[in-house]
């Protein structure tokens, strides 16, 4: 079993795996929005700022079945709040499994299993107590294949709002504005919110499907390798997109592609065969890893 | 294999599938075509002055002066057939008792077949029924009876071991060197003038109801109830077959009893319709005793216990079907809604089932064109033969129904060899329904389709 190293910057920023206030603190923006300069690595100082941020989804200890084989091994781990963070890793290496875990998506699959503690805001996930709707709500998700809705576009991004209640016409128009504005998507769309969503390139359909999840003010959003069914100018718009929305929420992003992860990501989780073998910040994880494992997965030496 | 090989395997393959389609396209083709002739032929026809007289009389439709004038005119073309009837009668009256007897038993024949091609003759009393009252209101009709005037048919005994054959006797002959014997020669030929026959368009054949019988008039009642029948069918079968789906494909897990379940599903729907009605019969119109009281659903045939049983017929096919289309639905789709908080129902019913709904719709339209066109499971529980326009509140009354009628008429009916018209119009009716909610769900289907592709 590997012990994750939970931040490869010591005491100051263990954070204790405990209760931490539903509302999430978010980093203000001028420590982060420096997205602009793309490349990570140069953002030296600054990222140490970051790590100060309060733990948003802390796993404990914990794995995933499915059946008797286990996906996910014991992990721990802790993710900052309002952060990016990457989950890299070869195919089967339980990344996705984790980040499925994280608002139960893999309720859905039978015969999926659990052992462990996963928090969310202090909040044990895999207790029976919990209202799994609602945290759907706090979770959102963005998925590898833009999965729009069959539905108008304004429909696409309302159906959330609307199935929590807001009714009010003009309301839900504002809340589609301003989704689809975080989404930088509002521009493109603007005049035929009432066409089919289906009919867009896939690189809007995939913003659209963040516009969505955002539609419902999430506090975490997974993005499962949610550019890589698109190709590299849509890909570069989601990553910057990531970049606008760094800050606002807490991102945890499975990826494929490391380049992907060293550019959008402020911190990267390397997982291989179902084991979280090194957590850090990115720019460490991909110049001084600290394990031989990361480091022969990065250079390309496997995976 | 050779590429050779290969190719003409091929061709052996795409020629097999091909001729199967044309066979399949032929047989329709001699399926429909006699349908369709036979069917027009209810609508389209030459009608003589008796149709039209009837029309008047009976709807009060068409010109009346018009045709009273016809009629005074084909009247007066008739007359001399009752002038030779009247002298021949007196000339009975010479003859000896067999002689006499033996005429007047023929003139009794005469006098039948005329009133069937002309009806009856003036002062002449029948009984109340329609079609005693008005001679043949088809030309076509009217050559038959005409036949039935001029000739008596004999069966000539043949050789012992040998089969009778039928011969026609000219009864004119019978009536040779009396007043009678020139009135066959005149009837033969002054049909014209004592008919008048013209080409009708007798649309009304679909908002009539039928008289005597189906003698006159059209076939209303039967399409109302066939309606009734397959919406009520669809009300029952459509809801419940949804909600079995959407349990079987979302809810149940794979456990023996659901596989159970889905066994007994499919062998529901390979049951013989007419056990289906027994079923009906038994339990919606007999019904069941339970803890001292009685339930059925009506005390006798009526369209509720119709509906039920046809609901029934039809709810494997509606099961089988949405399950499918949900299961097509991509597993995406269900994914997303359930990312942003929806809870299982929500998604089911603001996602997967618009997703499915063209493939539900489908299984839908083909088992209303199965509940339309059954009849057996509605002997026993729904139809009658005559009966009335029903309102739709009337559930507890029997109706008349397009399949029954048609099997009735073809199979009970005493005039049946006249009717033929009448019967392929209320198959063509029926098939025609069946195509229309065909095409209808196709387009409907299409356009969903189209929405939801986007």
């Amino acid at each position: 079993m590997t012990q994750a190293t939970l931040d490869s910057r010591g005491s100051d920023t263990k954070r204790p795996t405990g209760v931490v206030g539903t509302e999430a603190p978010r980093p203000g923006s001028g420590g982060i929005s420096c997205y602009q300069q793309n490349d990570i690595f140069r953002q030296s100082n600054d990222s140490e700022s970051d790590a100060q941020e309060a733990a948003h989804v802390v796993s404990d200890s914990f794995s995933i079945y499915y059946g008797r084989t286990a996906a996910v091994k014991d992990v721990t781990i802790e993710i900052p709040a309002g952060q990016v963070t990457a989950i890299i890793g070869p195919s089967g290496c339980g990344k996705s499994t984790f980040l499925r875990a994280i608002n139960r998506m893999n309720d859905l699959i039978p015969g999926c299993s659990q052992s462990g503690k996963l928090f969310l805001d202090g909040q044990e996930l895999y207790s029976p107590q919990l209202d799994v709707v609602a945290l759907r709500r706090t979770v959102g998700m963005v998925f590898q294949k833009p999965n729009p809705f069959p539905k108008s576009i304004f429909d696409n991004v309302a159906y959330g709002p609307r199935m929590h209640g807001i009714r009010n016409r003009r309301e839900l128009t504002e809340i589609v504005r301003r989704s689809l504005e975080q989404a930088v998507l509002w521009d493109e769309v603007k005049d035929r919110l009432n066409d089919n969503a289906l009919g867009l390139s896939g690189g809007q359909q995939q913003r659209l499907c963040i516009a969505r999840a955002l539609a419902v003010e999430p506090e975490v959003l997974l993005m499962d390798e949610p550019a890589s069914a698109l190709d590299p100018r849509s890909t570069a718009r989601i990553e910057d997109l990531i970049g606008e929305l760094r800050g606002r929420y807490t991102i945890i992003i499975v990826t494929h592609n490391m380049q992907q992860a060293a550019r959008v990501s402020d911190r990267t989780a390397f997982f291989y065969e179902g084991e979280l073998i090194e957590f850090g910040e990115t720019r460490q994880v991909f110049t001084k890893p600290l394990q031989k494992q990361t480091e022969d997965y990065i250079t390309g030496r496997f995976g | 294999m050779k590429l050779g090989t290969r190719k003409i395997l091929d061709r052996a393959f795409s020629g097999l599938g091909l001729t199967s389609i044309i066979l399949m396209a032929a047989s329709l083709i001699i399926l429909l075509t006699p349908i369709i002739i036979g069917g027009t032929d209810a609508f389209v026809f030459k009608g003589t002055i008796e149709h039209r007289a009837f029309q008047l009389n009976h709807f009060g439709r068409g010109d009346s002066e018009k045709i009273e004038r016809q009629m005074a005119e084909a009247a007066s073309a008739r007359q001399p057939v009752y002038d030779m009837i009247e002298d021949f009668r007196a000339e009975m009256k010479t003859m000896r008792g067999p002689d006499k007897r033996y005429f007047q038993e023929e003139l009794d024949g005469v006098i039948a077949a005329l009133n069937e091609l002309i009806g009856p003759m003036p002062g002449q009393d029948l009984a109340q029924l329609a079609r005693t009252k008005y001679g043949a209101t088809r030309w076509d009709r009217a050559q038959e009876n005409l036949k039935h005037l001029l000739y008596t048919e004999q069966w000539a005994s043949a050789a012992p071991g040998e089969w009778a054959t039928k011969t026609y006797m000219p009864r004119a002959d019978t009536f040779a060197d009396t007043a009678l014997y020139p009135m066959f020669g005149y009837v033969e030929s002054n049909l014209q003038e004592m008919l008048r026959p013209q080409w009708t368009f007798y649309w009304q054949f679909l908002s009539d109801e039928p008289i005597d019988d189906h003698m006159f008039g059209g076939i209303w009642p039967m399409m109302v109830g066939t309606f009734y029948l397959t919406i009520g069918a669809m009300l029952f079968a459509v809801p419940m077959g949804v909600l079995t789906a959407i349990y079987l494909v979302e809810y149940a897990r794979d456990t023996k009893l659901v596989r159970l379940l889905r066994t007994c599903i499919s062998t529901l729907a390979g049951v013989p319709s007419i056990v289906f009605g027994l079923f009906g019969m038994a339990f919606f119109i007999r019904g069941f005793d339970l803890g001292g009281w009685h339930f059925s659903v009506s005390d006798n045939k009526s369209v509720l216990a119709g509906a039920l049983t046809l609901g029934l017929l039809v709810l494997p096919t509606v099961i089988r079907a949405s399950e499918e289309a949900l299961k097509a639905v991509p597993r995406a789709y269900k994914e997303a809604a359930l990312s942003l908080g929806a809870g299982r129902w929500r998604t089911v019913l603001t996602v997967v089932l618009p997703a499915a709904l063209p493939g539900v719709l489908t299984g839908t339209i083909i088992s209303m064109g199965r509940a339309a066109g059954e009849t057996a499971p509605i002997i026993f529980t729904a139809a009658v033969s005559t009966g009335v326009v029903l309102a739709p509140w009337q559930v507890q009354e029997a109706t008349p129904a397009l399949p029954w009628n048609v099997y009735a008429m073809v199979a009970e009916h005493k005039e049946r060899e006249a009717l033929r018209h009448v019967q392929y119009g209320m198959v063509m009716v029926l098939i025609s329904i069946v195509l229309l909610l065909n095409i209808a769900a196709i387009l409907l289907r299409a356009r969903i389709s189209r929405k939801l592709r986007g």
